[in-house]
């Protein structure tokens, strides 16, 4: 029988969460790295008791952290990020030019085949492989000296790469996203990318229709469709059919189209879902009323899930990578929250339960299906 | 013995108590203890200290014997007492949140 687990990263430390294919009963294990901030948990599809975790302080900096035994057990494993050559300049938050400096890995990718292969996408903008398990890290530096990254800027949260999509079709293309740049696009395994911005409008920034300077919330991809990606940008939630060639807006009737979270069920790759923020200045839930909102036509038309969570005086957000989904059928849908809550939906959002009420503030959320 | 006592989420990361104890050679410098800790426990490697330039890092200070050494040269001696193991070293994390 299958087996769900799913990976939670908190403000101050990691939890695993493990059930059955039932999803109604939860065991809790954590935290793991207590006191730490825990951006990101993510397993290696080739190998699930092969976790990768991202362990940040602002203290004590990055440290790697690795499991083989499906978090039981973690070890310390390589922290060093050295930008490959003379880093350059971005542009800071008054408009002069700024070094690039590495702070923190914000998202993990591992390779779809091999456990010791990893993707880290790291604030400021870059993206970092190893190829030993996360014991060394490389730049694939063609994405930091990409010609339209001397003016990139950060937003509030930072430059970061938050979001890695590895095209299952084809492994030599690669998405990356950067707050407040854009998507970019890799065809020859990360060595060389450009912008894949076209459509997007922001009117936020001097030039709405720029090719860089779009504030990239998070992008989802189904796997059977890798040139389908949908994406929750600052404000809109966007839609591309040509691999990022050109996107076209897809908010349709949703009452906020800003927000951080969006992903594709397991099953059905037209069934988008996203949590709308009221506004880039109130970061909480529209209306007080935590409502995922489901598309089952890949966007345009949307439908409130509200059974199981709370519909008044509910303010939390739900940040970037805290949404995921299990492949089981019906597929799982599963957030967490700043409040400290994960829900999960085992009916593709239809009802709604939480697997824990109480933990830390959400940073990430992951999860596994396990034969 | 040289005796080191680390923040409390430094304590987590190497799986080791408030005190640590070291076994260093003269002369006992902030540098020289740190790369014997770093050495005994490499999970600590960059989180005290700059990866590369070894620069203490910014939201973090050294005392010993009521001193603030944190500005001192990396290749200083310590005090006596800490040399001796009378005295620890103190690693101390910046007092912020909330």
């Amino acid at each position: 029988m299958s087996k769900i687990r799913v990976l939670v990263g908190t403000k101050k430390g990691a939890f695993v969460l493990s059930s059955d294919a039932s999803r109604k009963r939860w065991k809790v294990e954590g935290p793991h790295f207590a006191g730490w901030e825990i951006y990101h948990v993510k397993g290696s599809p080739a190998n699930p008791d092969r976790l990768y975790a991202s362990q940040t302080s602002g203290w004590f900096g990055q440290v790697m952290q690795r499991s083989d035994d499906a978090g039981k057990t973690w070890e310390a494993v390589g922290n060093q990020f050295a930008y490959e050559g003379t880093p350059g300049t971005h542009v800071w938050y008054d408009g002069s030019p700024h070094p690039y400096e590495f702070k923190r890995v914000w998202h993990l990718e591992p390779s779809l085949t091999d456990p010791e292969t990893v993707f880290a996408g790291v604030e400021d903008a870059a993206i970092f492989k190893s190829t030993d398990g996360g014991t060394t890290w490389a730049e694939l530096p063609g994405l930091r000296t990409q010609e339209t990254s001397p003016g990139w800027a950060p937003g509030a949260g930072g430059l970061c790469l938050h979001t890695i999509l590895i095209d299952p079709s084809n492994a030599d293309r690669m998405f990356g996203a950067i707050s407040s740049a854009g998507v970019f696009r890799t065809d020859d395994a990360g060595q060389s990318w450009r912008p894949i911005n076209r459509g997007l409008r922001s009117n936020h920034i001097p030039d709405p229709d720029a090719l860089v300077g779009h504030c990239v919330h998070r992008i989802a991809m189904h796997p059977s469709r890798p040139n389908v990606l949908f994406m929750q940008k600052h404000w809109d939630v966007m839609r591309t059919d040509d691999g990022g060639e050109s996107w076209r807006e897809i908010s349709g009737d949703l009452p906020t189209d800003f927000g951080f979270v969006i992903d594709v069920h397991a099953n059905e790759p037209d069934t988008v879902y996203v949590i709308p923020i009221t506004s880039d200045s109130l970061h909480y839930v529209h209306e007080g009323k935590l409502r995922v909102y489901r598309s089952r036509t890949g966007g345009d038309e949307w439908e409130a899930l509200t059974n199981g969570l709370p519909q008044k005086d509910c303010y939390v957000n739900v940040l970037r990578d805290a949404m995921a989904v299990d492949s089981l059928d019906p597929c799982g849908v599963y957030f967490g929250t700043s409040g400290g809550q994960v829900y999960a939906s085992a009916d593709a959002g239809d009802r709604w339960e939480p697997i824990v009420r109480d933990l830390p503030p959400v940073l990430s959320v992951e999860v596994q299906t396990l034969a | 013995m040289i005796r080191v006592v680390l923040p409390a989420n430094l304590q987590t990361l190497a799986g080791v108590g408030r005190v640590v104890e070291l076994d260093v050679a003269s002369p006992v410098t902030q540098r020289s203890v740190l790369d014997v800790l770093e050495g005994n426990h490499p999970a600590l490697r960059g989180t005290i200290r700059d990866m590369d330039t070894k620069r203490r890092r910014p939201m973090l200070r050294f005392f010993a014997c009521e001193e603030d050494l944190s500005d001192a040269s990396p290749d200083d001696p310590l005090p006596d007492a800490v040399a001796s193991g009378s005295e620890p070293l103190l690693i101390i994390g910046a007092i912020a949140g909330g």
